[in-house]
């Protein structure tokens, strides 16, 4: 990566509208009356997603990173915002589930017609809204503090995500999350000071021509890295994840599952590629793919043996952010010795992008299979899939991703991931993603086997399911499908800004 | 005698910190959580970081403080230090917390002297915003984004709470009746401390400007007047649904917001300021911003609702 240049490009201004237009909703929501939140969110989203293809145009046309210096203090003092190829690829595919989920959600949680202010929909859609700023600011930050700060709204605005159903059980689920979230959070923050100590920046750009191969910051890096790791749920630091993916409402899960982990990940990959690049040792990037390879076997046994529905997929989601971590040793360039491997980049974050989509559309189908029946157990699921086709089909197009089967994106990321192994000379790695594909068929193939079964008994529908909200999770799934259809050679567009 | 000082306070830090750790029982356990904090200012003075300090007081010692103790005066129904944890566990935990200690020493010890610091620039820099306290210049201007950032974190605690109230409460109020028993002396104190209380209030905020303080420090004395009346009965806790008090709650931020992108056509972009009314922009927020603050944490230590008004 080029050092960051502290002029602002011309389409600098819409990185903060990115951030800005979501806390613009938060305020207005907080003031308007409840029934009128969902109002201030048909504004919000499509404004949002405008602001967020509108960033994407802008770094495709300019072929390099748009940037803004906030208030005209330029770093190190100041702090500026960054948008690369993979930022915008980001921010789409947030801005793309986001909306999509809001459209979901619009079924669960709408205000009574009748009656005062509920509590459920007031805070869901506020909470949505911090999410998809938090996650902007994530993917567009280049100040660790200002990362920091972004991280945190991220874990404010997850945790109550997690318990709004307002049960015992969930209740638990998310102070689970919030302790581990906190202590990551509290290590990523000593990290970054320790950084600052050393360097006297904060600022992305210049620390990485700043940094020097020292055990201080080593520490500091390892600090952050372990507190980042709790928070993206990778083994075995994953024990918070499968209580609070399944407990929270299916519209939160998606978001949890699809996006939230991803942003602590994608913060991983900056202080490793950008502001530290070439200083990540051989041992220490199979030390992650390590933990990475052992996520994908653990989440997926354990995802076989589940009973319910929803803890299913929230343990095949610890198994495919494993296959996240294998971008350390194989797009770092050990083999050719530069310090850069495509193959693989590319691979990681289709992985993210196919996942996202997969993993949103699963849960909803999930949650539409739940209000249908009323319960999520595996074993009684039989034959509702005659009842709920579009579900079913959603629920099996996005199991074909993860599992890999093409085409489809889950393809394309793991195929380029196994070319990468075998180029890079790492040929251990294709084993565990060939066995993680088969242990992925695995419980894909258990649950669509059920849904399209013989009843045990007769199946007793106890709500209508809403014809749209089936459409909603469809066309997500069907996105996930379509990203392979993507070449399968390395993105340039993923490349822009390093 | 400086040194002598120190290394006393130093000792006595870590001796507190110990004894925290040690205590079974809970409010005692608060109470010196409520010591430590002051004597950490304390340190902070030492360390000529009177900003830090006064945070520390009022944030770490006060707020919090505040916050344990309803918590545990919540517990006591329960079976508080009825779970222990398994030795495992605790052994665990020791060592996990040596490793980040022995990190954090090996940092302190690997780090050179003079570290690398961005104050001078800070300083040199100060005309530009009209202030004369270089760490509102940073809260402000240089770094005005982070600050903005945390203030919609802080609102957002507030929702996470608010989210934890059963849905029949929903637009009620907060019960503070099982933080303190009412009594006359806490009546009496809620009478006379809140006139003083919010004089410092306002000049902790206005002269955060040019001196230590500022919106946080004078926004939680504010808090803390606040849920004095508020424990002592003398004032009842609002409907989190009432309206004026969400115009309260979003007030310091939205005007922050505001201001930020006015400075897109009247200065250099967001949440930059021309340079003739940057302290006025500056000490506007921050008023605001203290007035929000004051609401956020003190509903933030009232609680999530509990149970509707009465009429």
């Amino acid at each position: 990566m080029s050092v960051a240049a502290v002029t602002a490009t011309t389409e600098g201004y819409l990185l903060v509208l990115a951030i800005m237009w979501p806390v613009a909703g938060i305020l207005v929501a907080l003031v308007v009356n409840g029934r009128n939140i969902e109002r201030v969110a048909y504004i919000v989203l499509p404004i949002g997603f405008a602001i967020a293809t509108a960033v994407v145009m802008a770094v495709a046309q300019g072929g390099q990173s748009q940037i803004y210096v906030v208030g005209g203090w330029a770093p190190p003092l100041g702090v500026a915002l960054r948008a690369d190829g993979i930022s915008a690829a980001m921010m789409m595919t947030t801005a793309m589930v986001i909306c999509a989920t809001g459209l979901f959600a619009r079924g669960e949680f709408v205000q009574p017609a009748e009656g005062p202010e509920a509590r459920a929909p007031y805070v869901f859609w506020i909470l949505l809204f911090s999410i998809w700023s938090a996650l902007n600011a994530l993917v567009l930050g280049s100040d660790l503090f200002n990362l920091y700060v972004a991280l945190e709204l991220l874990t404010f605005a997850a945790v109550p995500l997690v318990c709004l159903k307002g049960q015992k059980e969930t209740i638990e689920a998310a102070l689970r999350y919030m302790l581990f979230a906190l202590i990551g959070s509290v290590l990523y923050l000593l990290g970054a000071v320790m950084i600052y100590g050393l360097y006297g920046t904060l600022d992305i750009g210049l620390l990485s021509g700043r940094v020097r191969a020292e055990p201080a910051t080593w520490i500091a890096a390892a600090l952050m890295t372990v507190g980042l790791l709790a928070k993206t749920a990778l083994f075995p630091l994953h024990l918070w994840l499968p209580p609070a993916h399944a407990g929270a409402p299916a519209p939160g899960s998606a978001i949890l599952s699809a996006l939230v982990v991803k942003g602590s990940f994608f913060l991983i990959v900056r202080i490793w590629f950008d502001a530290m690049p070439g200083h990540l040792s051989f041992a220490a990037a199979q030390l992650l793919a390590a933990l990475g390879a052992g996520a994908i076997l653990v989440g997926s046994v354990l995802a076989l043996r589940q009973q319910r529905l929803k803890l299913m997929i929230a343990y095949s989601t610890i198994a495919q952010l494993g296959y996240l971590f294998f971008i350390f040793p194989l797009a770092t360039g050990f083999a050719a010795g530069i310090v850069w491997s495509g193959l693989a980049w590319t691979g990681s974050w289709m992985q993210l992008f196919s996942h996202a989509f997969a993993k949103a559309a699963m849960f909803m189908a999930a949650g539409l299979i739940a209000e249908a029946l009323g319960h999520d157990r595996i074993a009684d699921l039989g034959g509702i899939g005659r009842k709920l086709p579009i579900t079913m089909f959603a629920f099996a197009l996005s199991g074909l991703s993860l599992i890999g089967v093409p085409p489809s994106g889950g393809f394309v990321a793991k195929w380029l991931l196994l070319i990468a192994t075998i180029n890079e000379g790492q040929w251990w790695w294709a084993a565990v993603i060939v066995v993680g594909g088969l242990l992925a068929g695995g419980y894909i193939f258990m649950v669509l086997g059920r849904l399209l079964a013989d009843p045990l008994s007769p199946l007793v529908i106890r709500g209508a399911v809403s014809r749209s909200r089936e459409l909603v999770a469809l066309s997500l799934a069907v996105c996930a499908v379509l990203l392979g259809l993507v070449p399968l050679q390395p993105s340039d567009f993923l490349r822009i800004g390093r | 005698m400086a040194a002598a000082f120190d290394i006393g306070l130093i000792v006595l830090l870590v001796g507190i910190g110990a004894w925290m750790i040690v205590v079974r029982d809970v409010v005692v356990a608060t109470i010196i959580f409520v010591v430590f904090g002051l004597l950490m200012a304390i340190a902070w003075v030492r360390l000529s970081a009177v900003d830090v300090a006064l945070t520390e007081a009022a944030i770490g010692s006060g707020i919090t403080g505040t916050l344990l103790l309803g918590a545990a005066a919540r517990l006591k129904g329960a079976d508080a230090g009825g779970t222990r944890l398994s030795f495992p566990i605790t052994v665990v935990a020791a060592v996990l917390c040596a490793m980040i200690s022995a990190s954090l020493a090996a940092v302190a010890l690997l780090l050179t002297y003079p570290a690398p610091t961005l104050a001078p620039m800070a300083m040199q820099n100060l005309d530009q915003t009209g202030l004369g306290n270089p760490v509102a210049a940073v809260l402000f201007a240089y770094r005005a984004l982070d600050t903005l950032l945390e203030k919609v974190v802080l609102l957002l605690a507030l929702v996470g709470v608010w989210s934890l109230a059963p849905d029949r409460a929903w637009r009620g109020v907060p019960s503070l009746d099982t933080t303190v028993p009412p009594s006359d002396i806490l009546a009496f104190f809620a009478q006379i401390l809140p006139p003083f209380g919010i004089v410092f209030a306002i000049y902790m905020t206005w002269t955060g400007a040019s001196n230590p303080g500022g919106a946080f420090q004078g926004g939680t004395v504010l808090a803390v007047m606040w849920l004095l009346v508020m424990m002592a009965g003398v004032m009842r806790a609002p409907s989190i649904s009432n309206v004026w008090l969400r115009w309260l709650l979003v007030a310091g931020p939205a005007l922050f917001l505001i201001v930020g992108f006015t400075g897109v056509f009247i200065a250099d972009g967001f949440l930059a300021y021309p340079p003739a009314y940057a302290k006025a922009l500056i000490v506007a927020v921050e008023a605001a911003l203290a007035v929000s603050i004051a609401a956020t944490l003190g509903l933030l230590a009232a609680g999530p609702p509990e149970r509707m008004q009465q009429k």
